[in-house]
């Protein structure tokens, strides 16, 4: 695995600059429709929030043309329309949503920089395995700490310290992510040895089930201390695709498939929020149910969708207010309702492009460990974009996790902008030595 | 690991696609059966009010019906109709939970800005991110005519009904009834409010929501000897022919007899009448003895060609709101009811009419024999005032030649001049009429008809007038006493504007 020629040196400014500049376009017209459809006229706000993107953006590409001078041009400009297509949906939800979310894109963009800055070479973060492992697993359980630990929405996932509250599981996810792939790429060649075979399956020893096991158990204890059920599936799929992607063993798949049906199945039986999600999701429509708590919010989302159509009511013309939680679990329905098909389409296809690109990044990197970091960190983001855009328009039941980069919310804005710094970082190879 | 990796990014292409085909499942397929769950409704209620719904105007371009208007409210536009009660029947109401009646049903196309014609225009607001603008509908309601006409009803103290039309082109310048309803509390957006006035219209026994003028039927009565004269004229028959005068008429196959008026003997008990003499006078036992003579297939048609249908409802003279003409029988109908026939003859019975019915009467009469259809509306014109649509007149039929028509006016001139209808007289304007005092139902006061045009020689406008219950005056009513000076004060603001 070594770097293609092409990306050698610096990578070409005229198409990062095209693409940084179509991304700025993109946020700040998305925005000012939005404002118009509102209210009819130029947001009041759109000297703050114009200059914000601006400075963010271009200050963004400035980082990366200093620190990650060999980065891929469309990777950030990507992640920044979707930010900015959540921005302006967020403003004409609330202007006051969106004086926070502008606060938090900003701070993100700071995560971002500090990230390219500290982080020089990805590999450095590869020989500090346990340490990284045992923080992420501390952020994970932090909300159930008492005292401290807060219940919002029926799920433990917030930490208050004094005025400041936030979600540690969302940073949390990222360092999990760097701690599994510093540690499968230590043990890849025991875990890919296979001793038995039932059928075509060929199984590792058992000793080495451990940590398949290990992560099943700890996904449960998520289910069942938090009441995350999200979450709880996302740590388990990332694990089990890490595993295989570095195994190449297909057997690990087919036991975490099995071990994530026996344990859905089990959730299902054993708790009622868990049967309640999935009967809201089989009959949100149902006009039995339909005016029911939990049904309404599905059924709205679908009504929002529904109403938008192909080429949706327009920025500031629909209702999307109706829907709750639409600056958070609901803002893809908000977006389907106002940007119709064809905006529900172009978010879809961004996350494409974003998780491809990472993928690609992976398959390029010149070691193992950046590999598996750059495939992990997709995986995440492309699991956490399907589970909720899947759980809003009813494919899979419903279970409350942001939209990365578009929902509304510091926490989870902040460690995608600290996702995405990294993906920049591999994709850039280490930081040059300055010459003087 | 390269493998895994593109096989991992297929899967989860695979996933993204899946997501894609139920969102253009939910977007596209079944787009319109979601949304139009009734769980949806406040959505729906917020799209529907978000259009700005085009004006209806009364015939001068100015004075609104009805128009939309901002609301601070989650609702957008509010719909308002200045004059309340006053129009509340031709523009009907636009509610949301109860939908929408009348011009405001017959015309939403145009109103809610969803006609073809109106695609540059919404297409423009789409790219402007406008709010979508409706069209502006103009009638052909002469504000001084159904004012004058609302105020005469109001003097009156019963229930009355007025049509005044344009003879000429068939334009409908009043139509009036009462009781009517104010509009305004239909299009209330609070919903609890439109529902607690909605189920007080429909449980009022006088039927607000109905018009009189042009919804309901009642006997025509006297009226109806103009459409049996008018036969007589096209079967031959002239002003000057006589027909015997007994003091009553015996109804073949019963014991029973057909009397005038007042049980009186007209002419003075002369031994034969004109047809001239019997109309001004009103005389039942001459009308019930034309209408044996010409027998129930003449007068059936006669009443066809005037817009009466065999049933209520059907095969109806167009109009641009839902309204149920006049009925005469099939012909097959009276076999063996001889005394029926004579009984139609004279507008009871059988036969049924309302104020638009009887105007249009009028109106062909005074349009040299020549029926025009009854318009409502005369053009449309998109939000920058650009006509359209317009509407041509058109005729629906025949009934009487112009000599006819003519012998006809002569009639109903003598009737105001000096026969039953003299309240209805206009120093300067010489004013053709007919009255009419229909009978309905044991121990109830007749209701009080007129029907006239003006002037004579040159119709500028009919009217039709129906006073329910003989009004103020009860059992001692006639259409001449009660209804005549209505419609002379009708005519008055006609002819003024």
């Amino acid at each position: 695995m070594s770097l293609p020629a092409a990306s050698r040196g610096r990578a070409a400014l005229a198409p990062a600059i095209a693409f940084t500049v179509l991304a700025l376009v993109l946020s700040i017209g998305a925005y000012v429709i939005a404002g118009f459809g509102k209210r009819g006229q130029l947001p009041a706000t759109f000297a703050v929030y114009a200059s914000i993107f601006a400075g963010g953006y271009v200050g963004g590409l400035l980082v990366i043309r200093a620190f990650a001078a060999r980065a891929d041009p469309a990777l950030f400009p990507t992640a920044a329309v979707l930010v900015g297509i959540g921005f302006a949906m967020i403003f004409r939800l609330s202007g006051g949503l969106a004086a926070e979310q502008a606060t938090w894109i900003l701070v993100g963009l700071i995560a971002f920089a500090i990230t390219l800055v500290v982080v020089r070479d990805a590999r450095m973060l590869d020989a500090y395995t346990y340490t990284i492992g045992l923080l992420g697993l501390l952020l994970l359980l932090l909300p159930v700490v008492p005292g401290i630990g807060q219940t919002i929405n029926g799920a433990r996932l917030w930490v208050q310290i004094g005025p400041l509250g936030f979600q540690p599981a969302e940073i949390g996810k990222v360092l999990i992510v760097i701690f599994l792939a510093s540690y499968l790429n230590q043990k890849r060649e025991l875990l890919q040895v296979a001793t038995s075979r039932i059928g075509p399956l060929r199984l590792p020893p058992v000793k080495h089930l451990g940590p398949v096991l290990l992560a099943w158990g700890a996904s449960l204890a998520i289910l069942f201390l938090q009441r995350d059920l999200g979450a709880s599936l996302l740590y388990f799929g990332i694990f089990v695709v890490m595993l295989w992607v570095a195994t190449g063993r297909a057997s690990y798949l087919v036991i975490g498939l099995v071990l994530f049906a026996v344990g859905a199945y089990a959730g299902w039986l054993l708790f009622d929020h868990v049967q309640l999600r999935v009967d809201i999701w089989l009959n949100a429509l149902d006009p039995d149910t339909v005016f029911g708590v939990g049904y309404g919010q599905l059924a709205q989302a679908q009504f929002g969708m529904a109403t938008g159509g192909l080429v949706g009511t327009g920025l500031g013309q629909g209702s999307p207010g109706i829907i709750p939680f639409a600056a958070t679990d609901f803002i893809f329905a908000a977006i389907g309702e106002e940007l119709g098909l064809l905006g529900s389409t172009a978010v879809l296809l961004l996350f494409l492009v974003l998780v491809g690109k990472g993928l690609r990044i992976g398959m390029r990197a010149s070691d193992g460990f950046s590999t598996l970091l750059a495939v992990g960190l997709s995986t995440l983001v492309a699991l956490q974009a399907f589970v909720i855009v899947g759980g809003v328009t009813r494919v899979i039941p419903l279970t409350g996790v942001t939209l990365p980069f578009v929902s509304y919310g510091g926490s989870s804005l902040i460690s995608n902008f600290v996702l995405l710094g990294l993906l920049v970082r591999l994709s850039s190879g280490p930081a040059e030595r300055r010459r003087a | 690991m390269e493998r895994q990796i593109r096989k991992l990014g297929l899967a989860l292409t695979a996933l993204f696609l899946i997501v894609f085909l139920q969102i253009n499942y939910i977007q596209v397929f079944a787009a319109d059966r979601i949304a139009n769950n009734p769980a949806n409704a406040k959505r729906l209620l917020i799209a529907e009010y978000k259009v700005d719904r085009g004006s209806i105007l009364a015939n001068d371009g100015t004075t609104v019906l009805a128009s939309s208007r901002r609301s601070p409210g989650e609702l957008r536009f509010q719909r308002r109709y200045p004059h309340g009660e006053l129009y509340a029947h031709q523009t009907g109401f636009y509610s949301y939970p109860f939908g929408r009646s009348e011009l405001e049903s017959t015309f939403n196309d145009f109103l809610a800005g969803t006609a073809p014609e109106l695609l540059p225009q919404t297409f423009t607001d789409l790219v402007l991110g406008r709010p979508r603008q409706g069209a502006t509908i103009v009638t052909t309601l002469d504000p001084g005519v159904q004012e004058a006409a609302a105020e005469a009803a109001a003097a009156e103290a019963g229930d009355v009904a007025i049509a005044a039309i344009d003879p000429t082109t068939g334009d409908v310048l009043a139509l009036l009834a009462e009781p009517s309803y104010d509009p305004n509390l239909l299009a209330s957006q609070n919903p609890a409010e439109v529902r607690e006035a909605w189920d007080a219209l429909n449980a009022d026994p006088e039927k607000p929501l109905l018009s009189r003028a042009s919804d309901e039927l009642f006997p025509p009565g006297s009226t109806f000897k103009l459409v049996t004269a008018s036969a007589a004229l096209e079967n031959g028959f002239g002003p000057e022919s006589t027909w015997p005068n007994p003091p009553e008429l015996d109804l073949p196959l019963t014991d029973e007899t057909l009397q005038n008026f007042g049980g009186s003997h007209c002419v003075g008990g002369r031994s034969t009448i004109t047809l001239a003499e019997a109309l001004r006078d009103s005389c039942n036992v001459t009308f019930g003895e034309i209408g044996l003579e010409l027998g129930p297939e003449a007068l059936a048609e006669q009443a066809r060609l005037y817009g009466f249908t065999a049933e209520a409802g059907e095969d109806l003279v167009p109009f641009d709101i839902p309204w149920v003409s006049g009925v005469f029988p099939a012909p097959e109908t009276f076999e063996g009811r001889d005394p029926a026939v004579a009984i139609s003859a004279i507008g009871q019975q059988d036969v049924a009419a309302n104020p638009l019915q009887m105007a249009l009467v009028g109106a062909a009469i005074a349009n040299g024999g020549s029926l025009m259809e009854p318009r409502l509306v005369t053009e449309v014109r998109d939000p920058s005032g650009r006509v359209i649509a317009t509407f041509d007149t058109n005729e629906f039929s025949r009934p009487l030649s112009p000599e006819n028509a003519a012998a006809m006016t002569a009639m109903m001139v003598s009737v105001v001049q000096s026969g039953t209808g003299t309240a209805a007289q206009i120093p300067g304007v010489t004013v053709a009429g007919k009255t009419g005092t229909a009978q309905h139902g044991e121990g109830a006061d007749p209701h009080a008809w007129f029907v006239s045009f003006a002037p004579a020689e040159a119709p500028q406008v009919a009217v039709a007038v129906i006073v329910l219950d003989g009004g103020s005056l009860g059992s001692e009513a006639t259409g001449g006493q009660v209804a005549a000076p209505i419609a002379r004060a009708v005519i008055e603001a006609a002819l003024s504007g």
